[in-house]
């Protein structure tokens, strides 16, 4: 026992050293432990190890701010590697063996279905952070990033649009995974509804991690000069993005002719990446780092002194991207429940969410909807600049109200637009 | 779109005495939110003063075209211009708004500025601007393309500038012009062509879209010729992105070939050699970035040398230290080997990072030759595949010519004898594995310029290093080559027709199948072979 309880106080202690908490006198009072469940390595590390950061610098700032209902916050942070399967033992361990009161984390959905059944069971709280397929509505879940109509749907709208370039055949590009195959099948119905016939519309997979896009920007090519203004609408996820967009920019496919809309590429995945070939291809998020507001200057500058004090690699160049926002808002939004609720009960904190608002760094103050655990998002669509930046090109006037259950997939029309649950 | 280019034709047809200044009143709207205002800016701009026109809409272009208060302004790295007058403002403003365009403005940017570009005296730029101006030539444009066309000397662009005419008269109402044309049209190999060409021959209701018969036949003749071309140019790029996969299966399967075809050690951390190499070439990049960034171009050359030291210098480490006391014993040499891997990617994973880490293209890597219009092949992909026919050589050389190379083959051969005439064979076994690592890092160095670099690269090409190997038959460096090649082609052809994912299933059933069949794969050693 004596053993176990050093080693719980050593940890704690390597816990403080690793992510600068302030003293040890912290280590005397109780904590509120925060789960963060983020690959760290493997295929989406790209993606993932920045919004474990964000998570961390909220933590930091809520902390150094007095912490949440007078307690400090205490992240414990795991890696579960791109591994699916290890997401869900990583879950089980955050909740039974750490017993965290909220956990942050997931990027891809295999990553969420895999974690869901663990949450249900232990009734666990998790806050997700990426635009999704939709089709899904958790009690357990909130959900801070798009549904396919705060960022799919209205992306392909503005392809067909006279300023998107008047699209009329559209290639369909993703990673071979539940999250792509959903969100084309929703594009294809969407499509479907416009008058593009099956003809004009070609869908192409590779499996995660694939590294080498000759044959499918090839193929575009060849497709594109079949007829008809085209447009690619890429769901590729991870480090697959890296060799994608060199390719990409190699074979001289440019914004003009072929714009290629990008879902799950923000400003982080385009660091290692020449942009100067891909100016003008598009992104759609409900953030863009190019954003220019108050609540963004100061969402920017806090991340890029964070990194610099974390001497994170290329700390310099430090980016804030789509999911990082969403994360923000998410811890956030968890703290200003469990205050309302005076507690961390799962419940409580589940019943106090609704109706939560948050000053976000995109502009707008954004709502958790009563009901249906995700959030209202304003939607943008961006140009990638030569910087690797995002030129703003369209947006909505104000926030979207998410629709888990698009309309564009067949009885849809009868879910209800709240969670089975308590 | 169209109605730009016909105000610029007009304004060619009579070109006026050259303006000192532009009104900035012209210049105001170009910072406007509504893309259609801005486009109308971008005609009136090109239409009243084209001399001076042109550095502003390169800056508009180029991103660099900013709002400072009431004026429109040129940034120039440290320096703000006006861009009324082109002159220097000091001090610099410092708030100032880039002005943003979409592609929608992008395009007519373009189309505005090749036609700007068209009369410039430099023969490159002409060239490029009427290379330009074919993407987008339709009628309106003939004014501007018929005085192109007068002016031009040069053969090379008056056939291009023909072909943007010919594109340009499709829609004229002389049944004769047409069909001109569309002859012309026949002689191109571009696709755009072919989108363009092929409603002609289409119904709309009940009448044809070209009411001519005559120049419906010669478009389906002139279709016809333009698909075989791209036909043509279509397997061709196929076979080269085959090849390309093939070069790049054999960079990362040859050292391979020596560790395990040569000397029969089972090395499963061979993958992690690959991404020994790959972060020797992120680190030359870091060492340029920092201390020769004026050179950091040729990074990769110095990395060449440094990757195939490294791997080879992990390589003798491992068989000093744990591979020799495991000869003659394949499957401990597996355990063990796998150990390393597992050890060497969580150093990497320590030292370097969970994360990818970023090596860029050297400029001269960037960008492709455009062999046709629907052929670009990559410098990145063509310098490897160079490359890796250099790494060839040069191992054909070191192993059939050189003192070491026999001592190798005759260890392999025949230890006890090759021990007895006085070759030292431990020593032997030593340079050899580590020449096997050093071909692996210069594999991985190439492997920087395409694929993402990260502790677990390697766990991608380890499996696809040994079903080369094994498919080309043991020992042998040109069963290598061809099992390489031919599963590059193969896989490519197969992804062509049946997409990545179940390509990727159906080659690795197809090795089963082989492999079942034929053991000793394509090559098979003859002779006699004394097994240790």
């Amino acid at each position: 026992m004596v053993r176990r309880n050093f080693m719980k106080t050593l940890s704690a202690v390597a816990v403080t050293a690793a992510f600068g908490l302030n003293s040890l006198s912290a280590l005397a009072a109780e904590t509120i432990k925060v789960g963060v469940l983020h690959s760290l390595s493997g295929t989406m590390a790209i993606s993932e190890t920045a919004l474990k950061e964000t998570v961390l610098m909220a933590i930091d700032e809520i902390n150094s701010k007095g912490g949440v209902l007078g307690k400090k916050l205490e992240p414990v942070v795991v890696d579960p590697a791109s591994n699916w399967p290890l997401f869900a033992e990583k879950a089980r361990q955050l909740l039974s063996k750490d017993k965290v009161a909220v956990t942050f984390g997931c990027w891809t959905s295999v990553s969420r279905k895999s974690v869901l059944p663990v949450y249900k069971e232990l009734n666990g709280l998790l806050f997700y952070p990426v635009q999704y397929e939709g089709e899904e509505l958790e009690y357990n879940v909130f959900y801070t990033g798009a549904a396919p109509n705060q960022q799919a749907i209205p992306a392909v709208e503005y392809l067909m649009s006279k300023d998107g370039g008047e699209a009329k055949r559209f290639v369909l590009l993703g990673t071979d995974y539940v999250y792509p195959r959903t969100t084309n099948k929703i594009l294809r119905a969407f499509l479907k509804s416009k008058g593009v016939a099956d003809a004009d519309i070609m869908e192409e997979y590779t499996p995660f991690g694939h590294s080498d896009y000759q044959t499918i920007i090839a193929k575009i090519k060849k497709f594109s000069s079949e007829g008809k203004k085209t447009a690619v609408i890429s769901t590729i996820n991870g480090d697959s993005n890296v060799p994608f967009y060199k390719e990409l920019g190699n074979a001289g496919i440019k914004a003009t002719d072929v714009p290629v809309v990008a879902f799950s590429v923000g400003e982080e995945e385009l660091r290692g990446v020449d942009t100067k070939p891909l100016v003008g291809h598009l992104a759609s998020w409900n953030y863009f780092m190019s954003l220019k507001n108050a609540e963004n200057d100061k969402f920017t500058k806090l991340y890029r002194s964070w990194a610099v004090k974390q001497k994170l690699p290329n700390a310099d160049k430090a980016v804030t991207n789509d999911p990082m926002e969403a994360t923000y808002i998410g811890v956030y939004m968890w703290k200003q429940a469990v205050e309302k609720a005076k507690s961390t009960d799962v419940d409580k904190v589940i019943a106090a969410m609704a109706g939560q608002t948050f000053k976000a760094p995109s502009g707008f103050t954004i709502k958790m909807d009563e009901k249906n655990h995700h959030l209202h998002k304003p939607v943008f669509i961006g140009e990638i600049k030569a910087d690797g930046q995002f030129n703003v090109v369209w947006k909505t006037p104000g926030p979207v109200k998410a629709a888990p259950w698009s309309p564009y997939i067949p009885g849809n029309d009868k879910k209800k637009d709240t969670p089975e649950g308590k | 779109m169209g109605k730009s280019r016909f105000l610029l034709c007009g304004w060619l047809l009579s070109v006026s005495l050259a303006q000192a200044a532009i009104d900035p009143a012209l210049l105001k709207p170009l910072a406007s939110e509504d893309s259609d205002t801005k486009i109308a800016a971008i005609t009136a701009l090109a239409q009243a003063a084209p001399a001076e026109a042109l550095p502003v809409l390169k800056a508009l272009a180029d991103d660099s075209l900013a709002v400072a208060g009431e004026r429109v302004v040129i940034v120039a790295g440290e320096r703000v211009l006006d861009a009324a007058n082109n002159t220097e403002i000091s001090p610099a403003p410092a708030a100032r708004e880039v002005i943003g365009i979409n592609n929608r403005v992008r395009r007519e940017l373009s189309a505005a500025l090749a036609a700007l570009r068209l009369f410039s005296t430099e023969r490159a730029v002409r060239w490029q601007a009427a290379q330009e101006v074919t993407l987008s030539a339709d009628a309106k444009m003939l004014p501007l393309l018929d005085r192109a066309l007068a002016a031009e000397k040069d053969p090379e662009i008056r056939t291009r500038l023909q072909l943007a005419h010919a594109q340009a008269s499709l829609g004229s109402t002389d049944a004769e012009v047409r069909l001109a044309a569309v002859k012309t049209l026949g002689e191109s190999s571009d696709p755009k062509v072919r989108q363009l060409l092929l409603p002609l021959n289409e119904k709309r209701g009940d009448s044809w879209v070209e009411p001519d018969s005559a120049v419906r036949a010669a478009a389906g003749t002139s279709l016809r010729s333009i698909e075989q071309r791209l036909a043509w140019a279509d397997s061709l790029g196929r076979a080269f992105t085959g090849l390309s996969l093939g070069s790049i299966l054999l960079l990362a399967a040859l050292g391979l070939a020596i560790t395990y075809g040569v000397m029969g050690v089972i090395n499963m951390a061979h993958g992690e050699l690959l991404m020994v190499g790959a972060y020797s070439a992120w680190a030359m990049q870091s060492v340029f970035r920092a201390y020769l960034p004026g050179a950091l171009d040729w990074y990769l050359l110095a990395a060449i040398p440094v990757g195939f030291l490294a791997a080879a210098l992990v390589g003798v480490l491992m068989e000093r230290l744990i591979i020799r006391h495991l000869y003659g014993r394949p499957l401990e040499t597996l355990l063990a080997t796998w150990g390393i891997s597992l050890f060497l990617m969580q150093v990497a994973r320590t030292v370097f990072g969970a994360q990818n880490v970023e090596v860029a293209n050297p400029a001269w890597m960037a960008g492709g030759i455009e062999l046709l219009p629907n052929l670009m092949l990559p410098w990145n992909r063509i310098i490897i595949v160079a490359f890796s026919i250099a790494v060839l050589v040069a191992m054909w050389a070191i192993l059939n010519l050189s003192r070491l190379g026999m001592f190798v083959r005759a260890v392999t051969q025949n230890r006890p004898m090759a021990g007895c005439v006085g070759v030292p064979t431990g020593r032997i076994d030593t340079l050899a594995f580590g020449l096997g690592a050093g071909i692996a890092g210069l594999g991985g160095v190439a492997l920087s310029q395409i694929a993402n670099v990260g502790p677990d690269m390697g766990q991608g090409y380890i499996v696809d290093s040994f079903m080369v190997v094994v498919l080309g038959g043991v020992g042998q460096l040109a069963g290598a080559v061809w099992a390489a090649l031919g599963l590059g082609v193969f896989t490519k052809f197969l992804e062509g027709w049946t997409g990545a994912v179940v390509a990727k299933i159906v080659v690795l059933v197809f090795i089963i199948i082989f492999i079942q069949k034929r053991p000793q794969g394509l090559f098979a050693l003859k002779g006699r072979f004394v097994e240790s």
